[in-house]
This record gives C-alpha cells, structure tokens and sequence, in this order.
C-alpha cells in the first residue's frame, strides 16, 4: 500500500512541478507577437501556392503584419481576400490584377510532328534535357505535364498533345509557369486581348517545317495594327497588353493562325 | 574512451533507432521529402534526445530506482520530456529566435515521438551510466540524420520511378524504407570486430 502512495506522489510530484516551471517560463518568457497574422492567415485560402512570392500563406501573413508586404499580392485569393487582409490591417486594398496562365504553343498533333520517338522517364524536365524533348519543334509544349503536376487548382490539361489552360479553374497563381522547362507558360490579363500563342524564335522557313501554326516573324500583323501595339523580335510577333485594344485584325491577318484570345479559344 | 567510441558508433549504424529498430517512422516517412526539412528534422531530434536523455538519466536513477519505482519510467518520461521539450520551445523563442524559427515547426512535433522515448528507455535497460548515456543519445541522433539524409535521396529518385499504379505514393515508399533498412543490417558484427566486445 505505501509503494502506491509513494507512486502516486512521485508522478503527481513531477507534474505538478513541470507544470509550475511551465507556467513560470511562459510568463516570465512571454514573447509579444501579433494576433493580427492570425486573423490574417484566415483570411488567406491556405493554397499555400506561393503566387505571392512568400513561402506559404503562414510565411505571407507574417510578412504582411510584421514587414509591411502589400496586402493584394495573393492571386488566387483576389480582390475578396486583399479586401478581408486589409480590413484587418486597416489599411486600403490596392487592386489585384486578376490573371490567367495561358500556354503559349499551338503544337497540337495535327500541327507539328515528333523528332524521335522518346520512350524515357515522363516529366517535361527530364525530356527537355534530350535534345530539347521529342517534339519537332524546340521551343514547344511536350506535354508531359509537369505543368499538370504543378497546379493545384485542376486547371490545366494536357489536350491533344499540349497543356491547355481551363480559364474557368485558373487562378493565375503561376505554378505551372514555374514548371514549365521551356518557359512556355506566361501569365496574362484575364481579359478579352488576343496573344501570340507561339514561342518559336528560328527563322521562318525553320518554323513552318516543323509546325504549321508557329509565327514565321512575317510583319503583317505588326501592319494591322491601329495602335502599334506588335512587335517582332528574333522572328517573333509579342503583343504589348497595355496597348491592345482586341480589335482582333492581327487574329484575322495572321497568315499561320498563331494569334488567339485565349479566353475564347 | 573506446567503450564511448563503441556505444556512438553501434547507435549510429547497427542499432539505428529508425532502420535497425523502427522508431521513429512517422517523422521518417512525414518529412524525408525534402533534404532541407529532414535535416531540420534531424537536427531538432538529435537535440532533444540529448535533453530528455540529460534530464531522465537522473529522475531516474536518484529518483525512481531508490523508491522502488523503476516500473514507472514509461510514464514519468513522457510527462518529463513533454514538459522538456515545451520549455525548450519556450526558451529558444526568447532567446535564440533564429534557431526557433530553424527547429520551431519540428519541435512539438517530436514532444512524445517514441525515438526520443526510446532512446531515454534503452538507455537504462542497457544500464550505461550518465555520459554514456548523453554519449548513446547522440549517436541514436547522428543515426536518424544518417538515415533521414540517405532516405531523402532515395525518394527523390522515387519521383521519377513509374512503379505500378497501385504501388504509387506511400506502397512504394515503404518497400524502399524496408529495402535501405536491409542495407543497415549489413552493419551488423561491425562494431565488435572494430572495437572489440564490452
């Protein structure tokens, strides 16, 4: 019977004193630090996606209350969560450009064909590093999805061949850019403005051999256009998004059919 | 000196607390994929065997073996060490905020990981005395960043693996746990043949 005693006094002994010692640390120890990240973590969607350019939403939300970070860098949250973080940090959102991925090649099957048959590992990584991938054009999509793998969202597929991007799911948080070996992937206005969905720099007569849609650098749309917003460089037509006005006459005099509004597609 | 040398080495490679005598697995299989987070991992585990193994040696022996007690270890080293490593937390925040901000995550993750219990446990059942037992959890530590490290490795070639579909994820990830396990029995008879039996 004593042994018990002595049991029951020992262990409720050393509870009760780590516990005092607890206490006493946490008191004496405290270190202040702000409720406000974690009003602010709630107000996050905790995709954890680093569109932001922090490591995560926790890393966001501290950075906002404690460094300052602008309260409307978060893409997938929008211009709803810039407004929640900045009622909790009393300050005035600043407005969320909303943005898309858009996949900037047309290289589906029927439009360029393979340089050889690759039977390796299947990530866009590791077949890049074969000659730039098995696809008969070098600076094409490969679709082997790692942009697939990247998102988070269920948004982009791979179709026929390349990744195409669901506008309706897209959140514009760039994961899938970031994927891209072949920097294919760029992130654009969600709005009605046509893009050059090509990437190929060779020579014209290079690009038509090896796809029937890629831009050969062939100015005309440069011509059309009533505010100059094209350009081409390197035999590559870029569309300046500030100066577009979507009236679609570079879409409809492209010889090779390589500029789209993606939105529309 | 060789006896340390000894207990070091045979807790590191032949008595490797996650490989040779699974513990510890869920921090094994939960972080080992990325190199940078099973370090940290590591790191923080290594560090808290030392502490708890500093604190438990002598609850235990000043404390529960002269009352009669030894049949309560179990219980008063987990309350021990779970009051241990929260104070360790509230302590490195106030002080050494960089090291918390490196460990902080890992820390309660580890307060009852039963490596840690383990390794406090063993330590008596094995009877070493004190600096052989600080000397035991430090190898028990180095051997879980030893196999972390090498496991960390394997699973990033484990992205690139196609094994079949029903194997995908976490199947395949055990099968290799097993397979480097296997590779650690290999140590066994090393440490007598270099320092001689105790």
């Amino acid at each position: 019977m004593e042994s018990l005693y002595t049991a029951i006094i020992v262990i409720t002994g050393i509870g009760i004193i780590a516990a005092i010692v607890l206490v006493l640390a946490a008191k004496f120890m405290y270190v202040p630090e702000d409720e406000r990240i974690g009003k602010v973590q709630e107000c996050l969607p905790g995709a954890n996606c680093g569109a932001c350019g922090y490591a995560g939403c926790a890393d966001y939300a501290k950075a906002i209350v404690e460094a300052g970070a602008d309260t409307n860098l978060c893409v997938p949250g929008g211009a709803a969560v810039a407004q929640a973080v900045s009622k909790v940090m009393g300050k005035t959102a600043g407005a969320v450009a909303s943005k898309k991925a858009v996949v900037a090649c047309q290289g589906f099957e029927c439009n360029t064909g393979k340089k050889y048959d690759y039977q390796g590992v299947s990530t866009c990584s590791a077949a890049a590093k074969m000659f730039a991938g098995p696809t008969a054009c070098a600076y094409g999509c490969m679709g082997f999805g790692d942009c697939v793998k990247a998102c988070q969202f269920d948004a982009i597929h791979i179709v026929n061949g390349i990744a195409l991007v669901d506008n309706n799911k897209c959140t514009g948080c760039g994961a899938c850019a970031k994927a891209c070996p072949k920097n294919i992937i760029a992130l654009i206005p969600d709005d009605v403005n046509p893009v050059v969905l090509c990437k190929n720099t060779d020579k014209g007569a290079q690009t038509r051999k090896v796809c029937s849609t890629g831009c050969i650098g062939c100015m005309k749309c440069t011509k059309v256009c009533p505010t100059n917003a094209i350009s081409v460089s390197n035999n590559l037509a870029s569309i300046e998004q500030d100066l577009c006005i979507a009236c679609m006459q570079c879409a409809e005099e492209c010889p090779v059919h390589a500029i789209y509004v993606p939105n529309i597609r | 000196m060789m006896k340390l040398a000894s207990i070091l080495f045979s807790m590191m490679l032949v008595n490797n607390y996650v490989l040779v005598k699974f513990m510890g697995i869920c921090p094994f299989l939960g972080v080992s994929k990325k190199l940078d987070s099973s370090v940290g991992m590591s790191v923080a585990v290594t560090f808290v065997m030392v502490m708890a193994t500093a604190v438990t040696w002598p609850i235990y022996t000043y404390l529960l073996l002269p009352n009669d007690l030894a049949y309560l270890n179990t219980i008063s080293f987990i309350l021990v060490i779970a009051a241990l490593v929260q104070l360790v937390e509230i302590i490195l925040k106030k002080f050494i905020p960089a090291l918390h901000r490196s460990l902080g995550v890992y820390l309660p993750l580890i307060t009852t990981n039963c490596a840690i219990l383990g390794v406090t446990l063993l330590n008596i059942d094995n009877g070493y005395n004190f600096i052989e037992s600080i000397v035991a959890s430090l190898g028990a530590g180095i051997g879980f960043l030893i196999a972390m490290v090498l496991f960390t490795g394997v699973r990033s070639t484990l992205e690139y693996a196609q094994p079949p579909k029903s194997f995908e994820g976490l199947p395949i990830t055990l099968i290799s746990a097993s397979l480097v396990s296997v590779s650690f029995m290999g140590f066994g008879g090393i440490i007598e043949s270099l320092f001689g039996t105790f």
